[in-house]
């Protein structure tokens, strides 16, 4: 294996048509941003997938970390009353 | 970590994929969970590789144009299914440089059938019958497999998988709808590429060393005795409507199994190829570490172009 600089991995987002968001739909290696576009258009479009490409070099994403999960999400967990359903009210009241 | 702990995240890791929970990149996973993958996976996405060169061989002489750009579509599938799935098994913290590696020291297999010639233009028409015929009906099961990158990029790959077994079962019908000599090239693309087919699907289940822990983590979802069953019962009455013979005396309907009997596998084949004394083997290793040698002074020159601009661009806003 050489050890010069291989080409970085670069995270693609695609956007199916407007009025969707991007969404994750893989990943590819590309020497620069220039390059991950083209790639990834060949890679993840051959079929008309998209009208929008985002690319991002991978170590720029910071995630959390799974293990995580309990601390992270638990404040969520115990308030019901976010949810409209936690309100009681007549079954007269309409459009409510 | 104490064993006691693994034990109990191996526990609580083999219900969650009991409950068809599916199983993230970041997730904790037990070590052979992490390397069954890298190596199913990455023998899948090789094979993608790979497999582009017999078809290759006929690009330049396709007999029309029509015939052209669907060949040049399906190889340029190959090798987007190969990237996707080279990603997906990146995710598992191994580098696609290491997964080349493996492949060019010959440490990694890929799929045995690419190691057949491809002879005549019936080739390509048995391949994407045939082959792909028999490569969707492995990678179907795929979609709903535990390891989230791996299905994702296998529903991906299924979706465009379907038209490479269409344009060869045209070829095929085209050359049996033609003149005796070419119907004749097709029956003979048959008889070669049949056999192999079937041992493509893999081992029988008593000889298959990984099936009983593949189908635990749902990496397998069927058996290759299963797998293989459906390919004939599907393909013969498609050879029917050919007007083509398949190659084993003892293919016969069996009423009661409402199955095809089929004939002994040459499994001795098998194996003298999967060791590498297949009739192509080292002239597909050969184009392939060729091909990734010669590549090597481009990736490097745009990677310095890269470096450059990105240097230029920092002095300019400085």
């Amino acid at each position: 294996m050489s050890n010069k600089k291989n080409w970085p991995l670069w995270e693609v987002f695609v956007r199916s048509k407007n009025g969707l968001e991007h969404r994750h739909f893989g990943s590819l290696h590309a020497a620069d941003a220039e390059m991950a576009l083209e790639n990834a258009r060949d890679v993840y479009t051959r079929r008309n997938e998209g009208v929008s490409i985002w690319v991002v070099e991978s170590k720029h994403i910071t995630a959390s970390n799974p293990e995580h999960n309990g601390e992270l999400f638990e404040p969520a967990q115990d308030k019901v009353y976010r949810h409209p359903t936690f309100y009681d009210l007549p079954d007269d009241v309409k459009h409510m | 970590m104490s064993e006691e702990q693994i034990k109990n995240l191996e526990e609580q890791f083999e219900a969650r994929i009991a409950r068809d929970e599916k199983i993230e990149p970041k997730d904790w996973m037990p070590e052979k969970y992490r390397q069954t993958h890298i190596r199913q996976i990455s023998q899948h996405a090789h094979s993608e590789i790979v497999g582009m060169l017999p078809e290759g061989n006929w690009i330049t002489r396709a007999p029309s144009l029509r015939r052209k750009v669907a060949l040049l579509a399906k190889v340029q599938d190959e090798a987007g299914h190969g990237l996707y799935l080279y990603s997906a098994c990146e995710t598992l913290d191994i580098s696609r440089d290491e997964l080349y590696e493996q492949l060019h020291s010959g440490k990694a297999k890929y799929s045995s059938i690419f190691n057949y010639p491809t002879v005549t233009w019936a080739d390509m028409g048995a391949i994407g019958w045939l082959v792909d015929g028999a490569a969707i009906i492995n990678q179907v099961p795929l979609c709903s497999t535990s390891f989230g990158p791996y299905a994702r990029a296998m529903v991906r790959v299924c979706k465009e998988e379907s038209f490479h077994q269409r344009q060869g079962y045209e070829i095929m019908l085209k050359l049996c709808n033609g003149t005796p000599e070419q119907k004749e090239m097709a029956q003979d693309a048959l008889n070669r590429w049949w056999w192999p087919s079937l041992m493509m699907l893999g081992p029988t289940d008593d000889m298959s060393v990984h099936t009983e822990q593949s189908m635990k983590w749902k990496l397998k979802r069927k058996t290759n005795d299963e797998l293989r069953q459906q390919f004939i019962d599907q393909t013969v009455p498609q050879a029917d409507i050919l007007g083509l013979t398949i190659p084993d005396p003892d293919l016969k309907w069996n009423e009661e199994r409402q199955s095809y009997d089929f004939g002994e596998i040459d499994w001795d084949e098998f194996w003298q190829v999967v060791k590498g004394h297949g009739p192509m083997n080292k002239a597909r290793m050969k184009a392939r570490v060729g091909a990734w040698e010669r590549g090597e002074w481009v990736r490097d020159a745009a990677m310095a172009h890269a470096e450059k601009k990105a240097t230029s661009l920092k002095k300019e806003v400085s």
